[in-house]
């Protein structure tokens, strides 16, 4: 028992070990004066200091940022009237569209970016940030979707008929009762679509049109290049980000079902 | 207050009837059980009351006025739900105070009818609780506050206490009462607890299949079944068939039980060779040791012997039959299993059934 429980610690923080290790590392070789990564380690902020005056990478912040903030409002929009749809609705087909909601999350991003570049051309839709925004939406759409009609399959329906009973109007309460207790929900899978977004490589990277970029786009194309350490200060800002949004679901999604 | 009337109800899910041609008015003021088992459609005709299920075909008045048009949210309805649906985001005096905020009633008179409807309940103090930090008891009480602040025409209750276990049920039931006594407010409750039903209601409506069965006072309808369904839902019954040999000159009619000896019994129009199905309620039958059989007494062995306190249940095999028995326990001990005993009634207590 003893022996038991101590094997499987170890195990725990070997796992956790292979998943942090090389994080670690480079997010400590981003504060290395060295351009060579070159030890002993000798701390200095120069590469987040040169980041400031790379305006390539800022513009291709700027650029991912907003995309994902405006992904993150469309495909939560879209997403939560949906998964209502599917919950609250019978009509044709449901079964048949709630099934195709989940091929997209496990098709290869190479395959789904290669389709829609094709298409995009097909219906002549320019590569171009808008292009890209369409891509994320798509992609993250499923995301909201299921997340939110997890929130809504153990939703009190009683709630509501008693609000109806109590004098409330439809508006009234979806307004008072239906959104409020949803929120948890909507604010998880929209955390979900801004994450799917900020870190979406090969969509953007294949309707990008020459000049204008993404942030992971960028950071691609700077590792082809050769590259400083400049990289690791950029990536070290994209992990806090994007692991600071993900704990962020996490709590939502976990304690939405108790609020 | 009011008074709801429903007129030739029908609700057809797909071929089955939840209602079947239903008629009946709820009087001012009473309190009236629908009693019946799961899918027999008492639920739905709460519901359809509510505005929650559009009839296929009837009507529902409230007060003389068709609301088929109406909207839940317009019929000015207070209706208590199973598991209460109290809204969880909401404190308690926010969840009370709901109904009046939606109708846009000022501030200051929300906030006086939700402290007297919480003083009413006697939930004072706990007004900025959650209902999850509340006792099931305390929960009803809120959704009973929060139905009734809004001064509705009509109270609906389904299944009101169904959620809690048997001391509190006992205790909420005396303090609705109570309440809807105070209030006056014509209140039509969902139950498939014979108990509460026969306790709570001023009158009582059995359904089954869509139908009502009966309708009328507790001990009405408890006392005079019409059907051996009413008989046997609405607490125990034994059922004796038998045929019908001689009217009396009295009216009284002479049925050779099935299982042995002669009951005399009142029936509604008997002719002799009829055949009948009467009902026998286990207290109203006396047993003992040193009794004739004869006219409404009949012989028999005793089964087993079940002592629960206040009483003590006797199954007696009479002929081809077993019947059960209570025994009110005064000082007289109890009679073992095996004995020879006889079984005797009055002629009041045969109640002729339809099968």
């Amino acid at each position: 028992m003893k022996l038991g429980s101590t094997l499987l610690t170890a195990h725990l923080w070997l796992v956790l070990a292979f998943l942090y290790v090389p994080i670690v590392v480079m997010a400590v070789l981003g504060f290395n004066a060295s351009p060579l990564y070159a030890l002993p380690f000798e701390f200095d902020p120069v590469w987040y200091r040169a980041l400031t005056s790379n305006t390539k990478l800022i513009d291709a912040g700027i650029h991912s940022v907003g995309i994902a903030i405006v992904n993150t409002i469309i495909a939560t929009t879209l997403g939560t009237m949906a998964a209502l749809a599917f919950a609250r609705y019978s009509f044709r087909g449901k079964t048949i569209m709630q099934l195709l909601l989940f091929p997209p999350i496990a098709i290869p991003w190479l395959v789904i970016g290669t389709a829609m570049l094709v298409f995009f051309f097909w219906i002549d839709i320019k590569r171009g940030l808008f292009a890209i925004l369409l891509g994320h939406v798509a992609l993250s759409l499923p995301y909201v979707i299921v997340v939110v009609g997890a929130r809504l399959a153990t939703f009190p329906h009683a709630v509501e008929e008693a609000a109806a009973t109590l004098g409330a109007t439809p508006w009234q309460t979806f307004r008072r009762v239906t959104a409020p207790l949803l929120a948890p929900g909507v604010i998880g899978g929209g955390l979900f679509a801004f994450a799917v977004s900020f870190d979406q490589f090969v969509i953007s990277y294949f309707l990008a049109p020459a000049g204008v970029t993404t942030l992971p786009v960028e950071i691609y194309g700077a590792i082809r290049k050769g590259f400083t350490p400049e990289i690791n200060a950029i990536s070290t800002i994209i992990i806090v980000v994007s692991m600071g949004v993900l704990l962020l679901t996490a709590r939502f999604y976990r304690f939405g079902g108790e609020r | 207050m009011s008074t709801v009337t429903v007129t030739d109800a029908v609700k057809k899910y797909d071929a089955v009837a939840a209602l079947d041609s239903v008629t009946m008015t709820f009087r001012e003021g009473e309190l009236f059980g629908l009693l019946g088992p799961s899918g027999s459609g008492k639920t739905t005709l709460l519901r359809a009351i509510a505005g929650f299920v559009s009839l296929d075909r009837g009507q529902v008045l409230i007060d003389g006025q068709n609301v088929g048009g109406v909207p839940v949210h317009a019929r000015n309805i207070g209706m208590m739900f199973q598991n209460y649906a109290l809204f969880p985001h909401m404190s308690v005096a926010e969840n009370v105070a709901f109904g009046l905020e939606v109708r846009g009633r000022p501030r200051e008179e929300v906030a006086r009818r939700v402290n007297e409807a919480l003083a009413m309940v006697r939930l004072g103090g706990l007004e900025q609780r959650k209902p999850k930090q509340l006792s099931g008891g305390q929960q009803q009480r809120v959704a009973l506050a929060r139905a009734l602040v809004t001064r509705p025409k009509v109270l609906l209750l389904d299944e009101p206490l169904g959620a809690l276990d048997k001391h509190l049920r006992q205790e909420m039931q005396v303090e609705l009462r109570r309440i809807q006594r105070q209030v006056g407010i014509t209140t039509i409750f969902v139950t498939h607890d014979q108990e509460e039903a026969l306790t709570l209601s001023d009158r009582i409506a059995i359904f089954n299949f869509g139908r009502i069965i009966q309708e009328g006072a507790p001990m009405e309808v408890y006392e005079r079944p019409v059907t051996k369904f009413a008989a046997g839902f609405l607490g125990e019954a034994n059922f004796l068939q038998g045929r019908v040999t001689a009217i009396e000159p009295n009216g009284l009619a002479r049925v050779a039980l099935d299982l042995g000896g002669e009951a005399l019994c009142r029936l509604i129009g008997g002719q002799a060779g009829q055949t009948v199905l009467l009902a026998l309620r286990p207290e109203k039958i006396k047993l003992s040791t040193d009794s004739q059989a004869g006219t409404n007494a009949v012989r028999g062995k005793v089964l087993d012997v079940v002592f629960s306190g206040n009483s003590t249940t006797y199954r007696v095999r009479v002929g081809n039959q077993v019947i059960t028995l209570f025994r009110q326990n005064l000082a007289q001990g109890t009679v073992a299993p095996g004995s020879e005993v006889v079984l005797s009634w009055s002629p009041d207590h045969l109640v002729q059934v339809t099968p």
